[in-house]
């Protein structure tokens, strides 16, 4: 099984049924791979901090939700995962494609990578780092760590764990 | 009519409905007007309301009533976008439009200038979209609710807020009592 089918096998089994995303290359397949999973409404947001606010209304309507976006995404979503999502403690797992990391070809990502861990630091927000190929065998554990704890917890999966661009 | 006194006058039509109300002075005056387990107030998260009530919509079947604002909307613009395209025929979207960024004291927005949030949502794909005076909301409203059609209602009215007390609810507090309200029999 691929890793982004495996990464979805994971929130089907774990009753996730609303998936936003805001697309990032290197997170491609795993969209393809919620679009085409029949238990789960994808609603593609033009925001994170909109897809977070899709993410609340959901789980308030008995629907466990997730989100997909980039870790530049960390910047623009402070306030709502402070104010929103924290506050009212909902759960959601978001992954995160962590570019600006080894391999990466393109410059200004970098800018927000070495950021990014020290903000979700910051914000106390449980962070997993997927690093190598294998890695994935952890989102099941980490999924029921985020619905157990009722917390934003953050998955980054950087290009080597992805195999490169 | 300002925003309080549409707040007022719809509080019966949304009594049992499920309501999403925007950040500051829309949710402090619908807490005192007429607190409702079935009211979600947004404490913090400015623009959101309508995003909340989509979510919430399209995960359940009771109906839906987002009670926004212009600079609210206007933050969150491409809400409408999502919206028009993931269309959930239990989801009202209201937008009290007085022009002004209300709770932080009266600011003009560009929906009070040349910017119309009606033609935005048509524009945007929205199917159901109706303008009407401040007067008229409740009509509108109801009118709304009875369709079983997801609507965007932009109800244009005065500048101005009334004193109100800030909500010292605790917020999981009124996120548990609302997620009651959402799987209980009725509404």
């Amino acid at each position: 099984m691929s890793i982004s089918k495996k990464i979805v096998a994971d929130f089907v089994a774990n009753g996730v049924e609303f998936v936003t995303t805001v697309p990032c290359k290197q997170l491609g397949g795993v969209i393809d791979a919620v679009e085409k999973a029949p238990s789960i409404y994808h609603i593609p947001s033009n925001k994170e901090d909109e897809g977070m606010g899709l993410c609340a209304g959901a789980f308030m309507g008995g629907k466990r939700s997730a989100i997909i976006m980039q870790n530049t995404a960390i910047g623009v979503t402070v306030n709502t995962l402070v104010t929103l999502t924290q506050f009212y403690r909902m759960p959601l797992p978001m992954l995160i494609s962590y570019r600006g990391e080894l391999k990466e070809p393109v410059a200004c990502q970098v800018e927000m990578a070495v950021h990014t861990k020290a903000l979700l630091t910051q914000l106390n927000i449980p962070t997993y780092h997927f690093h190598h190929q294998g890695d994935e065998e952890e989102f099941d554990a980490i999924l029921k760590y985020t619905f157990m704890s009722n917390k934003p917890v953050a998955i980054l999966t950087d290009a080597t764990f992805w195999g490169g661009y | 009519m300002i925003r309080s006194d549409i707040l007022r006058a719809i509080a019966p039509i949304i009594r049992d409905k499920l309501v999403v109300c925007n950040i500051g002075l829309p949710s402090q005056e619908l807490h005192m007007i007429d607190d409702q387990a079935s009211n979600f107030y947004m404490l913090g998260t400015m623009g959101l309301a309508s995003s909340i009530g989509l979510g919430l919509a399209i995960a359940q079947e009771k109906t839906v009533i987002s009670i926004d604002g212009d600079g609210s909307i206007l933050t969150n613009l491409g809400t409408l976008a999502t919206i028009a395209n993931n269309e959930s025929n239990n989801f009202i979207l209201l937008i009290i439009d007085n022009g002004s960024y209300g709770s932080t004291g009266d600011q003009p927005t560009y929906a009070g200038k040349k910017t119309s949030l009606s033609a935005v949502a048509r524009a945007c794909g929205c199917e159901n979209v109706l303008e009407c005076q401040a007067e008229d909301t409740g009509t509108a409203l109801q009118l709304a609710i009875d369709s079983k059609k997801m609507t965007i209602i932009v109800s244009k009215c005065k500048s101005g807020n009334i004193k109100v007390p800030v909500i010292t609810k605790d917020p999981v507090v009124i996120r548990d009592r609302f997620m009651t309200e959402v799987v209980s029999s009725d509404g």
